[in-house]
């Protein structure tokens, strides 16, 4: 086993692999950035180094600062999180080179699967279901129609250099094509100054599910079931979930073993997942890999009572993993609310700020990873995400209600969260129902919210109760020219009398 | 001591008296009692007729007050409540001059207008910066940009005044 571990990675994530850190008796190094110096990672960490300004490039994206505070420390090895380099070759090249072990896959093992167009090739090879269509590049529009007949529509035309939508175009039938090959051929030339086009099949309405696979240095691949997360917003995940309300014992079964398939196919170690679209047959898509460790992943170690952060480190440490995919059991249901500093009420902009005050959930199957405290600032550079809140139940229905009842435990005062729009979406009846697919959150927001329930007189005198409070002790504040005001447990008639004696006290 | 201001958009007066250890709380003009004890800054415990109500008070950037008690939420204004509106995002169409306020602290990355252009309500006037999400800063209604206050590159807080669209 490791001595040193370095962290290559601030906020949840990082205080997240420290906890592991702890729990296997390895020291563990926080590197942070100007801003992050409070930061709760920094806290918490055993060592932590500097590394540079706020923005990324020159802290957390800076391979060679975060090799010297590794050899600096005597870190046998580092762990790069999720996000930041974590999916870059070159830092697990330069692991090697400093001798120090990369907790992940290898350089190789990620370029060949990471990538998108390299990753497809591989699963085509594996015998991995692909969406239908072609990776190649189409020379024309006849062209284009040929292949469009043979998967039959509809198709979806997609710029070669494309991202973002542009060069893109849903092609419902056959008569539509020529128009349509034209738009987006012209639209991809001037956004990209490459007008070459690909096609493949539309999938209606499908889901977003991705199985967890791990992989040992002796060859023992074994994945740990699926996640569901169909609920997004503009291709950002928003809830996720395991089991997948969808799955059967059967489709579990074939999608395991095409992500074994695939991870075996490219030489994978370590943690991974493989992203699969799901169309309402059922019928499932290889769609990409992520290699690394997922934002999500405690929904699975809730279900399968596996620690994937310890299991990584172990792996990359040289073990055996020590189970075998028959001991590997689903219990129960857990579902992941990822809250971030942001306003739903007002387009989801970002809220950074001072958090002046923070009630963590808790209780029975609640699990809140953060990365936050009560004084902290959350800084402007980085993902707004404070922290994941799940909730495991023996099932669905259980873990929506404890999840529903942590949200209402939950707070974070002087920055906006998106608290409200979780609650929104546990309250959808689509979503009880488990009937989500890719765009459904899109939809949904798209429609007018219903009203809440309404307000009784009591609540509404309570709320008019607490804004006078609110004026009598902001009122005082400013009278005493900022001093502050330690009330917390005193009488607030006392606190009301003395703030009427400074009135009266002459002006000092 | 006597308070006035406004929730959603209805005045409340609430007056405080106090006789011996012992609240005395009027709400426009109704006597009432209620035990109130700040349990944290801007956290509020208060029983009423043996209801436990939670309600924490929030300052916003625009003066106004964000009020929350459970799953509701309301917006209060103290001084002044005809200058103070609640910002939607998808709310009607807003009538007469506007001023356009950054709703966080960032960078200003793109102007997409320039002063004297046309807007129509709902179109992009700036894109900010803040935590690696750049965000389009929109019109509030259709007019024209009468003023446009700030330059790429320019780094401002929350609340300040970017634009004004007449």
């Amino acid at each position: 086993m490791f001595r040193t571990i370095l962290i290559a990675n601030r906020g949840e994530i990082a205080v997240r692999i420290l906890r592991a850190c702890r729990e296997l008796g390895v020291r563990g190094v926080a590197v942070y950035s100007d801003a992050d110096r409070a930061s709760l990672h920094v806290r918490l960490a055993d060592e932590a180094y500097p590394i540079g300004p706020s923005p990324s490039r020159e802290s957390y994206l800076a391979i060679d600062k975060i090799i010297g505070a590794a050899r600096y420390a005597g870190c046998d090895a580092i762990h790069p999180g999720y996000g930041f380099l974590a999916e870059n070759p070159a830092l697990a090249r330069a692991c090697a080179e400093a001798g120090v072990a990369f907790i992940g896959p290898t350089a190789e093992a990620m370029e060949r699967l990471g990538s998108k167009t390299a990753a497809r090739q591989v699963a085509r090879e594996a015998g991995v279901p692909t969406v239908p269509g072609t990776l190649d590049r189409l020379e024309s529009a006849e062209k284009a129609q040929d292949a469009a007949r043979k998967i039959g529509f509809p198709v979806v035309l997609k710029a070669v250099a494309g991202g973002g939508g542009k060069g893109m175009r849903l092609v419902e039938r056959e008569s539509e094509l020529a128009a349509a090959w034209r738009d987006a051929s012209s639209e991809a030339q001037n956004a990209f100054g490459d007008g070459r086009l690909y096609l493949e099949k539309y999938l209606l309405r499908p889901r977003h599910i991705e199985i967890q696979v791990l992989g040992d240095h002796h060859g023992n691949i074994v994945h740990l079931g699926e996640r569901e997360c169909s609920v997004q917003r503009r291709y950002q995940k928003v809830i996720e979930e395991a089991p997948s309300p969808i799955m059967t014992p059967d489709l579990r079964h074939a999608m395991g073993e095409a992500a074994v398939t695939l991870a075996r196919a490219g030489g994978y170690t370590n943690a991974g997942t493989v992203e699969f679209l799901v169309d309402a047959g059922r019928h499932f898509y290889f769609l990409e890999m992520n290699t690394r460790l997922q934002v999500e992943h405690g929904v699975t170690e809730l279900v399968t009572a596996l620690d994937i952060v310890k299991l990584q480190i172990r792996i990359a440490a040289g073990e055996r993993l020590a189970f075998a995919q028959k001991d590997v059991e689903l219990r129960g249901h857990a579902i992941e609310c990822r809250i971030y500093a942001e306003d739903p009420d007002n387009n989801f902009f970002p809220s950074p700020g001072k958090i002046t005050e923070q009630r963590a959930p808790g209780g029975p199957g609640v699990r809140f990873d953060d990365g936050v405290y009560s004084g902290w600032t959350v800084p402007n550079e980085y993902d707004p995400m404070l922290g994941k809140l799940m909730a495991w139940g023996s099932d669905r229905g259980e873990a929506m209600a404890r999840l529903e009842r942590a949200l209402g435990e939950y707070y974070a005062s002087g920055i906006k969260t998106n608290i409200a729009l979780f609650r929104r979406i546990l309250a959808a009846r689509d979503f009880r129902a488990g009937e989500i697919y890719t765009r459904w959150l899109d939809d949904f927001l798209s429609q007018p919210a219903t009203e809440g329930p309404v307000a009784t007189a009591n609540e509404e005198d309570a709320a008019a109760i607490a804004v006078a409070l609110w004026h009598i002790s902001h009122k005082g504040d400013s009278g005493r020219n900022g001093a502050s005001v330690s009330a917390r447990q005193e009488s607030l008639w006392k606190r009301e009398g003395r703030l009427e004696q400074v009135d009266r006290a002459p002006q000092r | 001591m006597k308070i006035e201001f406004e929730i959603e958009g209805k005045l409340r007066r609430v007056e405080l008296a106090r006789v011996g250890e012992i609240a005395r709380w009027t709400i426009d003009g109704r006597a009432l009692e209620a035990d109130a004890v700040e349990v944290s800054s801007g956290v509020y415990s208060i029983l009423i007729d043996g209801q436990s109500f939670e309600v924490r008070v929030e300052p916003q950037g625009d003066g106004g007050l964000r009020v929350t008690s459970g799953v509701r939420e309301f917006a209060a204004a103290l001084r002044d409540p005809r200058q103070w509106r609640r910002h939607r995002g998808a709310g009607a169409e807003a009538e007469g001059r506007q001023q356009v306020t950054a709703p966080m602290p960032g960078k200003v990355v793109r102007v997409l207008a320039k002063t004297g252009d046309a807007v129509e309500a709902g179109q992009g006037i700036l894109v900010m910066e803040a935590m690696k999400m750049q965000n389009e800063i929109r019109s509030p209604k259709s007019g024209m940009l009468e003023r446009l206050l700030v330059v790429e590159g320019q780094t401002v807080n929350a609340g300040e005044l970017v634009a004004i669209v007449a």
